[in-house]
């Protein structure tokens, strides 16, 4: 099958253009129908790798530490994101407590290793072991990634509660909002021309019949 | 950059996955009718089950997503029938020093408003009552118009898509904040906060409308405008 990598089609209207080199920061937008056909990156892999094993430690941090500290008549509470997700499985709702540990934890854990995992190779010019798998789970999972709202979820968890206990927040609050904001770096982002720059040994590849 | 030529027209298809411009091998006429194991040329091109893979991601190659319209209706009005219990039941068992009560959403966005936090009561209005709502209309006007071919403010409606796509998922917010809630209010006897069944409602009907905007292909806008 003969394959065009030159070419681009539009996700959202199928016209195709063929592509132009961007300045950083610059994006490639459809004459059409206006959507976004591709961006120029402002990140090198070296720099994506080195924004992906932070977004690593703060994930780490976020499961870890608790978001919220409450107190009450001198009882004291706790909760971590792990623990809120575990909330829900109790009672009659407990279905929903799987998608919900799935958007907020699953997906992120997912999305950071995946892209680790790629990039680690694609740091050498090399398609690491399940390459095309890690790029179209890429692809699957990023509407599902939740960290933001998440974070809005427990705001106004904060704000609710604290009409009535007293509420402080934990270190876990301010790493998710830090893993959301690397999250949106690293994985909101155009992953295409990792195929390109992975292309295993251009002359040897037999697309081009 | 040229102007804008539809892949049909080139004879080229782009793999939903990866992004790859293929040529189009897929058979003539029909977007789902599975093409012959031979008639698929090699070189990585042929699939197990019949199909035509992208030749860089394996991902199946389709010029529309198949079933597209159908596949996205059904999500669509399943998630509007969840919709009703999601507003009616409570999704929320609240105890404080003795006396419990149950909220729906509707009672926890006039509580904020009645005790003046206005602005997370319109946070959690827009989150899940606003959005929900104007998704169903939106995705319902799409699917319509797309399935009647309509040539009628294409721009507009592929900006509408990528509006849904884009908030489509912040009405996941009222599940967050009963999930934390739930988590942190556990002082036996004194205070105690439990998720209820509506919130399994309302959190099947944000994944059933996410599910169906994804299953709908925004291409089909387009395909009324047969130059
Ligand atoms: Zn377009
Ligand atoms: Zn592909």
């Amino acid at each position: 099958m003969k394959t065009f990598p030159h070419l681009v089609a539009c996700e959202h209207c199928d016209s195709v253009y063929e592509r132009t080199p961007l300045t950083p920061g610059q994006l490639a937008r459809c004459e059409r129908c206006d959507a976004i056909l591709y961006r120029a990156s402002r990140l090198d892999v070296d720099r994506w790798l080195a924004l992906t094993i932070a977004a690593a430690i703060v994930f780490v941090m976020a499961n870890v530490c608790p978001v919220i500290y409450i107190s009450f008549k001198g009882m004291h509470n706790e909760a971590t994101l792990w623990a809120s997700a575990a909330a829900l499985a109790h009672g009659p709702a407990a279905p929903i407590a799987v998608p919900t540990a799935m958007s907020i934890i699953i997906v992120p854990f997912l999305q950071i290793s995946l892209l680790g995992w790629v990039l680690l190779y694609a740091r050498f010019g090399k398609r690491a072991p399940g390459f095309e798998r890690a790029m179209r789970m890429l692809v699957a999972l990023r509407p599902w990634s939740m960290v933001e709202v998440c974070l809005l979820g427990i705001l106004v968890a904060v704000i609710k509660l604290s009409g009535f206990l007293q509420v402080a927040p934990g270190a876990g609050i301010w790493a998710t909002a830090l893993l959301m904001i690397l999250l949106t770096v690293i994985a909101n982002r155009d992953i295409h021309w990792l195929w390109e720059m992975t292309e295993p040994a251009r002359s040897a590849q037999k697309a081009q019949a | 950059m040229t102007g804008a030529v539809s892949a049909g027209r080139l004879g080229v298809v782009s793999c939903h996955a990866c992004g790859l411009v293929c040529q189009d091998t897929l058979p003539q006429a029909s977007h789902h009718r599975p093409v012959a194991e031979s008639e698929a040329c090699g070189n990585g091109a042929r699939g197990r089950s019949h199909q035509v893979i992208c030749p860089r991601c394996g991902a199946p190659l389709h010029r529309r997503r198949p079933n597209s319209i159908a596949r996205a209706w059904a999500l669509l009005l399943a998630g509007l029938i969840f919709y009703i219990p999601a507003n009616v039941l409570p999704v929320m068992y609240t105890s404080l020093l003795g006396s419990g009560s149950d909220n729906t959403i509707m009672q926890g966005v006039i509580e904020f408003w009645k005790s003046g936090s206005y602005g997370i009561a319109l946070v959690i209005f827009i989150a899940s009552v606003l959005v929900p709502c104007t998704k169903f209309v939106v995705l319902g006007v799409l699917f319509a118009t797309s399935q009647r071919g309509s040539r009628w403010a294409m721009k507009e409606r592929a900006k509408l898509y990528r509006m849904v796509e884009l908030v489509g998922y912040w009405s996941m917010l009222d599940v967050l904040v009963v999930a934390v809630v739930a988590a942190l209010v556990k002082f036996q006897g004194l205070s105690d906060i439990e998720p209820r069944i509506g919130i399994l409602f309302f959190g099947m009907v944000v994944i059933m409308t996410m599910l169906s905007a994804m299953s709908f292909d925004p291409r089909l806008i387009w395909d009324g405008d047969t130059e």
